[in-house]
């Protein structure tokens, strides 16, 4: 009469239908309802996009029913976002979506993702650590300008990376030491920064203009990959990206391994969680930040130097940025402080800002797809108001430290 | 749809002003009163931004006395009311910024009493050009007074609302009003550039250009200095000396501003006290927002009457008002006061500089440098603040404890 033990494909059948599992399904086939009516595989039909579309709500309200409320709720929203969208498109003319929805769309996508992966990684290690750092924009701006003028000089776009690096480091230095050392706000340090930052650039860029130091033709290069490239798709996404699309992926999961797999990161999240602690068992919470702060400068303004020079052939302009500084911000937080997360909402909002450029909704709406310029910052609104799940950021955020 | 704060999560802003936060700061800051670190901040902007002319070969001190007079600041040394001289076309101009400067400025003060940082200024700025511009070219049967305090009051409220919305989100979702305006400036910005863009709803008659349409004539404020068609100083200039009025009267002399006050001092005291701190968040945000606000309604109706997507693009006004409300300590005559120096310091560096000591670009770069400095000073001086006071208690208490042997 003793109670059986449980077999081994009931156990396995638990752990599917465990909520968030559900939930992720659900997501996957919301986007599978959009995924289907556009190139390459263009169905015609609007059974396909319902379907599907309906199929991803009811894993989310399954998900939801089960617990996994945040998830749960992505999976409805996704189901909807994919079925409405999913019409739209077959209402659209085949001509149409193959001009949007082409390969060259994800190699944009990256594209424009890679200020903001590089901006946003930057942001977390230094939020991580406890300081705020709105100065992004401003680091992002020195990196674009002091770029271009070290490849010119030099004739060597390394040496621009790393005149690139060096003034964003020495900006967020000047950063870390008024919000560490002399404890002002930090959020009124970090927009200092950016207010800064616009006039140094500026000022020197009429200066040197003169002096013919802000022209070149050495740019970061592109990384052309043998037999991928040939590829039918996939060469055209992938075959041919920038060397600096490819640093900042790999930034993602090495930001990761330092921060979640080392003493250092386990460190550098105690001094963001818990300085006194972190002080208490020797960790030395002022070099710590410091340290965090000066990187995010130096990978924000590599966001910036692929702006000016990987992106384009070493053109600078006043203001470049334009706001990518804080869009990386965003998508900061809307990846809730961690690197995949801010990954994922980079690339996100690189795809708004693809879809909205020319020759993509232009073809639907010229004026109209300007407004997809607004979507990362709506998100992020919906985001921090914790309409679907909230952001935490780390516990001694913005808190200035000071030692007993 | 707010979820409830669930135990473990960090401290909300609602609930806490920890040693540091720009609450905490500012019950230093406002009670060390005087005028000396203001101006020592101003100064030592002027000579780092000097330095740096200096050390691009230019000669500082000439560009200074060029933007000086640029701004017409020389006014007090040739006192006229024609503006067909120089002085007094200058200042008059310098006016003008001022009359913005003096609003944005109020917009970040005001949430600052409160414990809270605006930086949506710009945002909320441009919502109100924007409803400014869409009242001003639409009814254009009504009565020319009625049409003008229509375009004031909507183009007011739009900014009030637009802050609100910060203010909401920090008060029922603990959202940092810092990230939420960030992103409201924004989206103001890219909304705009659709109005007023290519077959946007507001674009004006001319296709080929992304400008809106112009104000019609009778929802102009009328000038008194200058000119109407050369940017003379309009009227707007008394409703923004009446906002700072208005603002010392609410902020001391009203419940309103007492409440907002203790907030900004110390939010948990304030709740203990009665005082509902989620009202007032919002209660504040969206009176900071009405400034800035009223700011764009003055700017559209006073002498732009219409605005482009390049210049929604490049305006920086509202990020100025940042300075201007620091350097002004959040008070009503110091933000006055800023509002006309970096009034002057926009226009002086925007003309094309007498001497030509350095090119037109140049100083306008300037205007940003010293900006940047005088937010990164202010910042600190909150800290000068307290090393002074601490260092003065550490002196006394060893005085009074521990006698120092002779040396």
């Amino acid at each position: 009469m003793s109670v059986r033990p449980m077999p081994d494909s009931a156990a396995l059948r638990a752990k599917a239908a465990e909520p968030k599992s559900i939930a992720i399904a659900g997501i996957v086939l919301g986007v599978l309802a959009f995924f289907l009516v556009i190139p390459p595989i263009t169905t015609r039909s609007i059974v396909g996009p319902i379907v599907v579309g309906v199929a991803a709500m009811a894993f989310g309200f399954w998900a939801v029913r089960g617990g996994a409320g945040r998830v749960g709720w992505g999976a409805v929203a996704a189901g909807v976002i994919g079925l409405v969208l999913g019409i739209v498109a077959t209402r659209s003319s085949v001509g149409n979506l193959n001009q949007v929805f082409t390969a060259s769309l994800i190699a944009d996508m990256l594209s424009f993702a890679t200020p903001l992966t590089f901006g946003a990684i930057g942001g977390m290690v230094s939020e991580r650590s406890g300081v705020v750092n709105v100065g992004l924009e401003g680091m992002m701006l020195m990196g674009a300008f002091w770029g271009v003028y070290g490849a010119a000089v030099s004739g060597s776009w390394v040496v621009g990376v790393l005149v690139a690096a060096f003034s964003g480091g020495a900006m967020a230095l000047v950063h870390a030491y008024f919000a560490i050392h002399l404890r002002a706000d930090q959020i009124i340090s970090g927009m200092a920064m950016n207010f800064l930052a616009l006039g140094i650039t500026g000022y020197f860029y009429y200066q040197l203009e003169h002096g013919g130091y802000l022209s070149t033709n050495v740019k970061i290069p592109n990384v052309s990959i043998p037999y991928v490239k040939d590829w039918s798709f996939v060469g055209p996404a992938i075959g041919n990206l920038n060397l600096g699309i490819w640093a900042a992926i790999a930034c993602v999961p090495l930001s990761y391994v330092v921060l979640f797999k080392t003493p250092l990161g386990l460190r550098i999240r105690a001094c963001g969680e818990h300085p006194r602690a972190a002080d208490t068992v020797g960790i030395n919470v002022y070099g710590i930040r410091y340290g965090a702060v000066v990187v995010s400068g130096m990978l924000a303004a590599l966001g910036g130097v692929y702006l000016t020079d990987g992106f384009v052939h070493g053109v600078f302009n006043e203001n470049v940025t334009a706001g990518r500084g804080f869009i990386a911000l965003a998508a900061m937080i809307f990846g809730n402080w961690k690197p995949f997360g801010a990954f994922g909402a980079a690339c996100l909002f690189g795809l708004s800002t693809a879809l909205a450029s020319s020759g993509r909704l232009t073809v639907y709406s010229p004026n109209g797809a300007i407004l997809f310029q607004t979507l990362p910052y709506i998100l992020t609104l919906i985001a921090v108001a914790g309409i679907i799940g909230r952001t935490i950021p780390p516990a001694a955020d913005g808190r200035p430290y000071k030692k007993q | 749809m707010t979820e409830p704060v669930a135990p473990g999560t960090p401290p909300e802003p609602v609930s806490a002003a920890p040693p540091g936060t720009v609450a905490a700061a500012l019950a230093i800051w406002q009670r060390a009163g005087g005028l000396a670190v203001p101006i020592a901040t101003a100064v030592l902007a002027f000579i780092v931004a000097g330095l740096v002319v200096a050390a691009t070969g230019h000669d500082p001190l000439t560009a200074y006395k060029d933007i000086f007079e640029g701004a017409g600041y020389n006014w007090i040394f040739h006192p006229s009311t024609d503006t067909a001289a120089a002085a007094p076309y200058n200042l008059s101009q310098t006016l003008l910024q001022t009359t913005t400067l003096i609003l944005t400025g109020l917009a970040v003060a005001f949430a600052f009493r409160c414990g809270m940082f605006n930086i949506g200024g710009q945002g909320q700025y441009i919502v109100g050009l924007v409803v400014a511009n869409w009242i001003g070219i639409s009814f254009i049967h009504l009565d020319s007074f009625l049409h003008v305090v229509l375009c004031i009051v909507l183009a007011t409220l739009a900014g009030a609302v637009w802050a609100g919305i910060a203010g909401f989100l920090k008060a029922t979702a603990g959202a940092h009003e810092v990230i939420s305006t960030i992103m409201l400036n924004w989206i103001a910005i890219w909304g705009a550039s659709y109005l007023f863009g290519d077959n946007g709803p507001l674009q004006g008659p001319n296709p080929a250009v992304p400008v809106s349409g112009d104000v019609v004539p009778g929802a102009q404020l009328p000038v008194f200095w200058g000119d109407q068609g050369f940017q003379g100083l309009h009227v707007g200039l008394f409703l923004a000396l009446a906002a700072l009025v208005v603002y010392w009267l609410v902020l001391n002399r009203t419940t309103v501003g007492y409440e907002v006050r203790a907030v900004g001092y110390n939010p948990d005291a304030a709740a203990y006290g009665g005082i509902s701190v989620r009202k007032n968040f919002v209660r504040a945000m969206a009176i900071s927002g009405a400034f800035a606000g009223l700011a764009g309604a003055l700017d559209m109706i006073g002498y732009l009457y219409h605005f482009g997507v390049l210049d929604v693009q490049s305006n920086q006004i509202g990020f100025l008002g940042i300075a201007v409300a620091l350097l002004g300590r959040n008070t009503a005559v110091g933000t006055g006061v800023a509002a006309f120096l970096f009034g002057g310091l926009l226009y002086g560096t925007n003309q094309g500089l007498t001497s030509g000591v350095i090119p037109t670009a140049l100083a306008q770069n300037v205007t940003y440098l010293i900006q940047g400095l005088v937010v990164l000073f202010v910042g600190a001086d909150v800290l000068i603040l307290y090393v002074w006071n601490a260092r003065k208690k550490v002196r006394r208490a060893r005085a009074a404890t521990t006698p120092e042997p002779a040396a």
